[in-house]
């Protein structure tokens, strides 16, 4: 068997009795049945409202070894996660294993809670900061399982990853835990990746700072998943969790490299009524979006629907009648958050549904494009979106090997060098995404297609677009910058990639 | 006078080494590294040698390398051409050239380096900005000057405030000075630049005025962002029709030449001279932007 | 040309893509850099060859080169070594171009 990831897998890692390494995207199957939570008992009259975070630490059950779950809904803005965990550490708690959605730099405070012993486990999409860089130094024994949002969705679902208790985090709740992205303090749209924790864990406890009353509905999470609620002073930053107006980048670089990924898309042949399509949050890939707006508009095609992360950029689209239908996950700015409150056809959806591999079809499947970013993207078309050129964790694997997998055409947008720092390189430091599901590379430099799109290759030539080979881009990049020298690793292993069909992808080691 | 197209001539400052490394992206035909307005007096050494460094060291491809050095009345204009002779830039461009005597001083200075340094006397290109009314009045003499000069441009910004005046969107207080300009480098064989659009914002503006000035028939401008360059070439490339025209235009010339015609007409109307050089000039717009 | 060090000479900025070199006289013979980078990891030692390089082509002995790195390309590197060498020569505007 050859692909593109060949030979960076170790025959043993601690932790992993049996290791399955990745063959090729839609090899390895599902097989039994679905995990599933408890059965419970809530009887009329019963109240699910406690005092405070310390009682539903203690109502739920919490011992040591446990495994508990976040969500990262509130991204740079969270509380929840930091006030949970404090208050677990004060408890006197050891060796939890933690299972958020993904953790951001707000989250570096965990560090303390990893050094004393309390965190001795964690299962995530990303680590950035201090904690990053001190799992990349090897501060813990248990490698950290890297998965993506599909492969956590598929993980949990498969008892994988078996949540003791649900830490869930949101905007507002009535007593019998009715939740929703929307409060009257805070807002965060979609509750896209708690509504998998909410399904499978044995414990839910909602954390609030709106209690509201009963019925607050349309619900995200429904009162029959819910064994408590709390009430707290603040579960976030306003501005943390959902950024203001989502300012269109005037970075001349960004702004060329997403024209000519927008011409790829118009070129490609997925181009017509009834496509669909998904962009990051990036300057680039909102510029795509901003792109494709004008190409829809003049030659008259719709979109079926757009999925993922969802943007004000997209909700003009869907608002001016260019996109039928918003799929999202995740919610980033303000004015998707009023949206998704405002518009029928702007969708909540879980991750599941989202981009789990192994269910009976995910939206992904139906996906035609999705604009993709890396930090570094090899000459096999492998991206590595969670280590940074030093080899250092500094990323999130995200929704990008799903979406690779799943769509019919996957674009990778980003500049050929940052500064002196390389992104088109010989071999990528991790692979996160397999190159055999990356379709073209976009740079400001040059458009490269893989050599396997044969089909792309054809349709893309002679429209004007700048296209070479990814070898050309990688040795531009050398001529620009010279040659990197290689990343020093120990042995150890600090985290682990897994594939979101749950094999292995790679490893990542402890940096010298 | 060469076929090179100068659409767009990229503004870059000289002191600013990310800008320095990949101007020549966005597909400007020229860029002009600036060594002089928009450099502090305290940095007019370290950006010339970052200027020189990359020029030496950065490919820039297909693309024509310019250099705003600061006048010889200055400090530092001995030394700015002194350098940029010796990295290899393309083009010297002369800030606020008021007379044939400002070109002929400084083609002194880089012909006594070409020799120095053993490169062929010439090889080093020249153009004028022409910032006063001074300039405007001696445009004739100044795109004359030397055989090294390629092009004269309008610097407005100066000279509307020598004029007493200020730019407006129709730009009629340009206009005398514009027509001068463009007539004395028509007459001088070269090439005419027009002014700098500020307000990158105003794309509508800068559109107006680039439509303007291609009517008036400038062969560019020089711009100050990479995203006025789309804008540029695209007024500036002929349409489908105007393509098919000249083309038709070239073929029965060619025709009429095998078979030994005189005169010729293509869809009943006569093909003279200035017609078929027209459809030259089509083409050579057609033949790079084929976007 | 002599290239006497008589103050010390700085160039560069803590811009991204850029260098700040600061070059002083040394108290012993040789040439001594403390570098900090983005890159040092990767570029760490290219670096420091391109300064020494520089500083050799332009016969600069016994100094010490304080370098704070935000990713500059090795072209940047030269020109704020050599433009900060001038300046602690005190001849900035006053160069003798043969000597690089």
């Amino acid at each position: 068997m050859t692909n593109s990831v060949e030979g960076r897998i170790p025959d043993s890692i601690k932790g992993y009795e049996e290791i399955r390494n990745y063959l090729e995207p839609f090899e390895k199957g599902p097989t039994g049945r679905k995990a599933g939570p408890l059965l419970k008992q809530v009887k009329p009259g019963e109240n699910k409202v406690l005092e405070n975070i310390e009682e539903a630490i203690i109502k739920s059950g919490l011992k040591d070894g446990m495994t508990i779950s976040f969500h990262h809904h509130f991204r740079n803005g969270d509380y929840v996660t930091n006030m949970v965990m404090n208050k677990i550490a004060e408890m006197g708690f050891k060796n939890i294993s933690i299972a958020p959605s993904s953790l951001t730099t707000v989250h570096e405070v965990l560090l303390t809670h990893v050094e004393s012993g309390v965190i001795t486990n964690i299962y995530t999409s990303g680590v950035r900061g201090k904690l990053a860089e001190a799992i990349s130094n090897g501060i813990m024994e248990n490698p950290v399982v890297i998965r993506s949002h599909g492969g956590r969705g598929r993980a949990i679902e498969a008892g994988e990853i078996k949540i003791d208790i649900a830490f869930l985090g949101v905007p507002s709740s009535d007593e019998y835990g009715n939740a929703s992205g929307r409060g009257s303090k805070t807002i965060c749209g979609s509750l896209g990746y708690a509504r998998v924790d909410a399904e499978y864990a044995d414990t839910v406890v909602l954390v609030t700072d709106d209690l509201v009353a009963y019925p607050n509905f349309p619900a995200s999470i429904s009162q029959t998943k819910v064994d408590y609620v709390v009430k707290v002073d603040s579960i976030g930053d306003v501005k943390g969790i959902a950024s203001g107006a989502t300012r269109y980048t005037k970075n001349p670089k960004e702004l060329l490299i997403a024209q000519n990924a927008c011409k790829v898309i118009v070129n490609s042949g997925y181009f017509k009524n009834g496509f669909s399509f998904q962009t990051g949050s990036g300057g680039s890939s909102l510029a795509v979006t901003r792109f494709l707006k004008e190409e829809m508009k003049s030659k008259g095609v719709k979109a079926a629907f757009a999925l993922g992360g969802i943007t004000k950029p997209m909700v003009e689209l869907h608002e001016e009648g260019f996109i039928d239908n918003l799929f999202d996950t995740q919610t980033f700015d303000i004015d998707s958050c009023q949206s998704i409150i405002r518009n029928p056809n702007h969708h909540e959806i879980d991750a599941c549904m989202y981009a789990n591999p192994h269910n009976k079809g995910c939206i992904a499947n139906k996906l035609d494009v999705v604009i993709l970013s890396a930090l570094e993207i090899d000459t096999d078309f492998n991206v590595n979106v969670i280590t940074g050129s030093d080899g250092v964790i500094r990323g999130a694997s995200g929704g990008h090997s799903d979406t690779a997998a799943a769509s019919s055409l996957s674009i990778i947008v980003a500049p050929l060098v940052r500064g002196r720092i390389p992104t088109v390189v010989d071999r990528v430091n991790t692979v996160i995404t397999p190159g055999e599901t990356v379709d073209v590379l976009v740079t400001e430099r040059g458009i490269a297609i893989n050599p396997r799109r044969t089909d792309l290759i054809e349709r893309l030539k002679d429209k004007g677009l700048p296209i070479t080979t990814v070898e050309e881009l990688s040795n531009m990049a050398k001529d620009i910058v010279g040659k990197p020298k290689t990343i020093q690793y120990t042995d150890k292993i600090v985290a682990v990639v897994e594939y979101r069909d749950g094999s292995i992808i790679d490893v990542i080691r402890q940096v010298k | 006078m060469g076929k090179r197209l100068r659409r767009t001539m990229l503004y870059v400052p000289g002191s600013n080494p990310s800008m320095l490394a990949d101007a020549h992206i966005y597909g400007a035909d020229s860029l002009m590294f600036d060594l002089e307005d928009s450099i502090s007096l305290l940095e007019k050494d370290s950006a010339r040698l970052l200027v020189y460094n990359a020029i030496k060291s950065i490919d820039y491809g297909e693309t024509e390398i310019v250099v705003r050095i600061n006048g010889l009345d200055t400090p530092y204009g001995q030394s700015d051409i002194e350098a940029m002779v010796r990295a290899g830039a393309d083009v010297i461009r002369l800030p606020k050239t008021g007379t044939a005597q400002d070109v002929i001083d400084v083609e002194k200075v880089i012909e006594d380096i070409e020799i120095k340094i053993g490169k062929p006397v010439g090889t080093t290109k020249m153009m004028g900005a022409i910032e006063s009314p001074l300039g405007v009045i001696n445009a004739m003499e100044i795109a004359t000057a030397s055989p090294r000069m390629i092009g004269i441009a309008l610097g407005a910004e100066d000279f509307v405030t020598n004029m007493k005046t200020k730019r407006s969107p129709e730009g009629v207080e340009l206009l005398y000075a514009r027509s001068k300009i463009l007539i004395a480098a028509r007459a001088a064989g070269i090439y005419a630049l027009d002014t700098v659009f500020s307000n990158v914002n105003d794309e509508e503006g800068f559109r107006n005025e680039v439509k303007l000035i291609k009517q008036l028939g400038f062969d560019g401008k020089s711009i100050i962002n990479p995203r006025q360059i789309a804008p540029v070439h695209e007024i500036y490339t002929p349409t489908q029709k105007e393509i098919e025209d000249a083309k038709q235009v070239i073929r029965a010339i060619e025709e009429a030449e095998e078979k030994g015609l005189g005169v010729i007409s293509v869809n009943g109307k006569m093909v003279d001279k200035p017609i078929v050089e027209r459809a030259e000039r089509i083409l050579e717009l057609a033949n790079v932007s084929t976007v | 040309m002599k290239m006497k060090i008589v103050k010390t000479g700085m160039s560069g900025t803590m811009e991204s893509s850029d260098i700040n070199i600061v070059i002083e006289k040394g108290h012993e013979a040789g040439i001594k850099i403390h570098l900090q980078s983005s890159v040092e990891k990767q570029f760490g030692a290219q670096i420091k060859s391109v300064i020494l390089e520089t500083l050799g082509e332009m016969k600069v002995n016994d100094v010490v080169v304080r370098a704070v790195d935000r990713g500059a390309l090795d072209c940047t590197i030269r020109a704020r070594v050599q433009s900060a060498v001038m300046r602690a020569v005190k001849k900035e505007n006053d160069m003798d171009w043969g000597i690089l």
